[in-house]
């Protein structure tokens, strides 16, 4: 009785009952393809992030303020505050720092209407330090800020909704009915994962507060350092002349918050390690359950078929044959299952799935199919050993 | 010469205490080789336990039983099934073929966990179809088979490992008159050659082709002779 005998002993059996072994199979199969793709899917939002914060700069430090501070005295930023940071003798390691306020609008050009996810008053330096590149027309300069002209930069997405395929720089937009003309379109830079950064409206600050946002608090400070490796001295920097701006004591809390964009990536990037640790572990279960379906199935398959096993036993078969015939019924369904998985999960991880594009992670694939090669062996073994240890003469009386 | 089987004392008791059923009640028997023997009884006499512990398919609570000279009490589980598989050809009432498999896999599968190799299994198989006369069914399930197709079938599975004895629990049971005929001719035709048969039956029809014999009751053998000369008995 050799290896490929019970190979095609087992093949018969699961042929004899085709549909059954292919509904099986698809438990088998679901699970592993839920596993490598929901755990791609996790894997392509991380990676979503981290290319579009690492989009930023490694050389940016983020300045925010502290919302709802329990003291009276919370200041919020300000231009000035802003201002203050490019400093030569007090801050060396600054190169540039831009005020950002954030608003929404509405664009209306003629018949069409177009909500901005986000309209953004700020500083020329901010193009340089977000490492946004124009693709058309210009940006607006320093004396377009002070003049508080009316100007606005657009993403491509945004300007591709409001104009199609005419050119827009030139051209007069109304932002929440007031006009403004478009002097640029921004180059593409893609999705975060959480919002579009190509849907976007970057107008002067002056401007923007004047008629959009009115002459509140800032939502940001973006801070560039001199070179990616003097990032902390900056922070350091900014930290001391804001605490002294703010009348921050030592040990008090200070009113605003520094980020920079490691720091922004590891709290975003442990969020998304979270979310799929949470999707690996229900496409887990999935392929937990499918594991107990080819128990259930194997343990039918033996009870259907113990007057077989009788018949078998009467004319010589071992205990090992019979053990080796249903473990390599029930390993090989899983192992088909798996296969088939991986195949899913692959071809599957090459399509967008909620504005993620998957990125399958090889060790996913191997645990996938490992687990489901041994959920055959494991699961199938109590049935396949239930089978074998029958006496002939109670399994030929069955009836 | 060594018979092919004997027992000695054989006893099979089911349950215990005041429930007990004792099916076999000491039964002492020899069956020598190229003998053919028909076991018969009513039924609850105790034959088929007897042809199951003789098949090993069985064990009984106490007694000897020695199969071609091997203690069968002494075997493991392991060292059983080879018994069964290189000593003895099983014949059933409801020919027990294993479904869903042509008749020629039928026949191969003793020699498949006998271990040998492809081509030699298909050239034993077709020679034993060839025996019963069903060359040109080989390929068939044994649903498209009639009862005594498919029981010779089972016939030619019992002989093709070459066993030492064949056993066969009321092989006529479930068959009508013509297909008794053609399988009791087999079973002539295999004692012929030398083969030893032992079978239980409850027919005199198929007493009659045997040359020996063995009524039970009550679990205990009544009487035991010798219809015709067996000719290899000494």
């Amino acid at each position: 009785m050799n290896f490929v005998e019970i190979m095609r002993f087992a093949v018969r059996g699961l042929a004899s009952n085709k549909l059954r072994s292919v509904l099986t199979t698809l438990g088998i199969t679901i699970g592993v393809a839920s596993v490598i793709l929901l755990v791609a899917v996790g894997n392509g939002a991380s990676a979503a992030i981290t290319a579009s914060i690492q989009g930023l700069g490694t050389d940016v430090v983020n300045v925010a303020p502290i919302r709802g501070g329990q003291s009276a005295t919370t200041r919020p930023l300000t231009v000035q505050d802003a201002h203050a940071l490019v400093d030569p003798i007090g801050a060396p390691d600054v190169k540039a720092s831009s005020p950002v306020v954030n608003t929404s609008a509405t664009a209306t050009y003629g018949q069409t209407s177009y909500t901005v996810s986000s309209t953004i008053g700020t500083e020329p330096d901010y193009f340089t330090t977000t490492n946004r590149q124009i693709a058309d027309g210009q940006i607006f300069t320093a004396e377009d800020v002070t003049q508080a002209r009316k100007v606005v930069v657009l993403g491509p997405t945004t300007a591709q909704a409001i104009f199609g395929d005419a050119e827009p720089v030139g051209k007069n937009v109304l932002l929440n009915s007031i006009q403004f003309t478009v002097i640029g379109v921004l180059q593409t830079k893609g999705s975060s994962g959480l919002q579009n950064a190509d849907d976007v409206a970057i107008a002067p600050i002056s401007a923007v507060q004047n008629s959009l946002a009115g002459y509140g608090a800032l939502n940001q400070i973006a801070v560039q350092a001199t070179t990616a490796d003097s990032i902390g001295l900056a922070q350091a920097e900014v930290t001391a002349i804001l605490d002294a701006r703010h009348g921050i004591q030592a040990n008090a809390n200070p009113d605003f918050q520094i980020q920079n964009s490691a720091q922004l990536l590891q709290t975003r990037t442990s969020a998304i390690q979270t979310f799929t640790v949470l999707l690996g572990a229900v496409a887990a279960i999935s392929l937990l359950v499918g594991g107990i379906g080819v128990t259930n199935i194997m343990l039918v398959t033996v009870t259907e078929r113990i007057r077989e096993i009788g018949i078998r036993k009467a004319i010589g078969a071992p205990r090992s044959a019979i053990l080796g015939q249903f473990l390599a019924e029930a390993t090989m369904l899983s192992l088909f299952g798996g296969l088939l998985g991986v195949l899913i999960g692959v071809v599957g991880s090459r399509f967008s799935i909620a504005g993620i594009q998957p990125v399958v992670v090889p060790s996913s694939i191997a645990l996938a199919f490992a687990v489901s090669a041994l959920i055959g062996l494991f699961f199938g073994s109590f049935p396949a050993n239930r089978a074998s240890r029958l006496r002939p003469i109670d399994a030929l009386r069955h009836e | 010469m060594k018979p092919v089987l004997a027992v000695s004392g054989l006893r099979k008791t089911y349950g215990s205490g005041e429930t007990a059923v004792h099916a076999l009640r000491g039964v002492d028997l020899q069956v020598w080789p190229g003998e053919y023997v028909a076991i018969m009884g009513a039924s609850g006499s105790g034959k088929s336990t007897l042809l199951n512990m003789l098949g090993c398919l069985d064990t009984p609570t106490s007694g000897r039983y020695l199969l071609d000279g091997f203690s069968v009490a002494d075997l493991n589980e392991r060292q059983l099934s080879l018994l069964r598989n290189r000593k003895i050809g099983f014949i059933f009432q409801s020919f027990n073929l294993v479904p869903r498999t042509s008749a020629l896999s039928n026949v191969e599968l003793p020699l498949v966990y006998s271990g040998l190799k492809r081509a030699e299994r298909r050239k034993r198989a077709l020679a034993a179809l060839d025996m019963v006369g069903l060359t040109a069914r080989a390929k068939h399930l044994p649903s498209e088979l009639s009862g005594g197709q498919q029981q010779r079938v089972a016939v030619a599975r019992a002989l093709v490992g070459g066993p030492a004895l064949l056993l066969a629990d009321e092989p006529t049971g479930n068959l009508d008159h013509a297909s008794t005929i053609d399988v009791l001719g087999v079973f002539d035709r295999l004692n012929a050659l030398g083969r030893t048969v032992v079978v239980i039956t409850h027919e005199d029809e198929v007493a009659h082709h045997a040359r020996r014999v063995i009524r039970v009751s009550d679990g205990r053998i009544v009487s035991d002779e010798v219809t015709r000369r067996t000719g290899v008995v000494a």
